[in-house]
């Protein structure tokens, strides 16, 4: 592998200074399940690894009925799905967690990390943005918060700037009547990469009879993951069921701009969009009504 | 550039300090450095899982970690399941299911079992399979590890 110089950074303060003082010439370490395959095959250069996992904040996993849910973003995901508060209110989150890679993928590989490679299709993009999560970016001295579907802005593209981190992700307490899901489409059981991922969340009644909010977002049909608002509310009011949810994946269907790669045809994807969404939205609906 | 780091950490039980350049893949040093071959270098990115070691107890790829990053960790390899010369149940129950023949990714699927025997003592076949599924083999077809893997759990 290239030479590089490795540092641990202290606090969110030392790593955003280092990464500003080496502009571009410096990678912040999570999880390394990707930065470290491409700097081993020299698709990225770097002259400092700036590893992020000792830092309080970045590594901290903490949830809180009034402020929510606030994931560091090199928290692994194993900490994630293993956590019992986490698998009972964030459901959606939990079923992307669960699926990044194998086990001992998840076992170092990261939310934040997934979200900082910007891949089209990462998994857990789509359930972070129907949970509503922000971004928390760090800089020397100050901090910017960034609604996760606004993060990403092409393949491997971000909103990140020079000097700029992120340093943790912020999930919103869900509600009483809260349900989420995220489903994909693999040609097998296991470690494979979403051909399309959709994830879904609502939010029911006090009679868990009608819909007051929801969320759709889709994977691996656009340049970036794709928050479609409009499929969401047009669910507003309306009853659970069938008729309701093909009224929102016609939406999405719509608004999907898929491509045709190795791993399926715009076709192939635009009908898996409207399959997944109508699902994603029966079973968020079903744990909302638990 | 060429700078060498000492890292201490605990090797299967054993305070161990190594020199390593931060480019040293754990797996790099575990075979390199500190001489345990029992991790192997398959695909090198992640994908196959015979370089599976336990990290603080958590099941990972260590041609993903890096040297430095094992500072203050736990690290178990395959060297340290048996213990005095005994073999660990995972160890004679893959023998009893001839669930090897090449042998290379067999020290991947063990700390991989091991991994899922502390997690979950009990597990259905599907369980297996699923926990199983990062590791590649292309000799047994997974069938006679499943099976050693449920056999030893049973056994426990």
């Amino acid at each position: 592998m290239q030479q590089f110089r490795y540092i641990r950074a202290h606090n969110v303060e030392h790593a955003a200074t280092l990464l500003l003082q080496h502009d571009g010439r410096a990678r912040i370490l999570a999880g390394g399940t990707d930065l470290i395959v491409a700097l081993r095959e020299r698709r990225l250069e770097t002259e400092l690894v700036i590893d992020i996992k000792g830092i309080p904040e970045v590594s901290e996993l903490s949830f809180d009925p009034v402020e929510g849910l606030r994931i560091g973003s090199s928290v692994p995901c194993h900490r994630i799905y293993n956590d019992a508060t986490i698998v009972a209110k964030y459901p959606g989150l939990i079923d992307a967690a669960s699926l990044i890679g194998g086990i001992q993928i998840q076992g170092r590989a990261s939310l934040g990390g997934n979200l900082c490679n910007a891949s089209p299709a990462a998994d857990s993009i789509p359930a972070l943005i129907v949970h509503g999560a922000i971004c928390d970016i760090a800089l020397p001295q100050t901090r910017r918060r960034v609604p996760v579907e606004a993060f990403c802005t092409a393949p491997g593209k971000t909103v990140l700037e020079r000097g700029e981190f992120l340093a943790s992700l912020h999930l919103p307490p869900p509600p009483p009547g809260f349900g989420a899901a995220y489903l994909r489409f693999i040609p097998r059981n296991e470690m494979d990469i979403a051909v399309v991922g959709v994830g879904a969340s609502v939010q029911l009644d006090e009679s868990r009879q009608r819909i007051t909010a929801a969320r759709i977002a889709l994977g691996a049909v656009a340049p970036t993951p794709l928050f479609v608002q409009e499929a969401g509310d047009a669910l507003i009011g309306a009853e659970p069921g069938d008729e309701a949810f093909a009224r929102a994946a016609a939406i999405a269907q719509a608004a999907a701009r898929p491509i045709s790669d190795m791993r399926g045809t715009a076709e192939h994807r635009r009908h898996l969009v409207g399959v997944l969404t109508r699902r994603a939205l029966a079973i968020a609906v079903e744990r909302a009504r638990k | 550039m060429k700078s060498r780091v000492i890292v201490s950490t605990t090797i299967n039980g054993e305070p161990t300090e190594f020199l390593c350049e931060p480019r040293q893949s754990l797996l790099e040093v575990l075979r390199d450095v500190l001489g345990l071959t029992g991790a192997k270098e398959g695909c090198n990115n992640g994908n196959c899982g015979a370089c599976n070691v336990l990290m603080d107890g958590v099941l990972v790829n260590s041609c993903l970690v890096l040297g430095v990053e094992a500072e203050s960790h736990r690290i178990e390899t395959v060297e340290g399941l048996a213990v005095n010369g005994k073999l660990h149940p995972l160890q004679q129950k893959f023998l009893e299911h001839a669930a090897l023949q090449c042998g290379i990714c067999t020290p991947g699927f063990l700390l991989s079992a091991k991994a899922l025997l502390d997690h979950n003592p009990d597990p259905s076949e599907a369980e297996v399979r699923h926990w199983l599924a990062g590791n590649l083999c292309r000799c047994t077809g997974y069938d006679k590890i499943v099976r050693a893997v449920l056999d030893a759990a049973d056994s426990a």
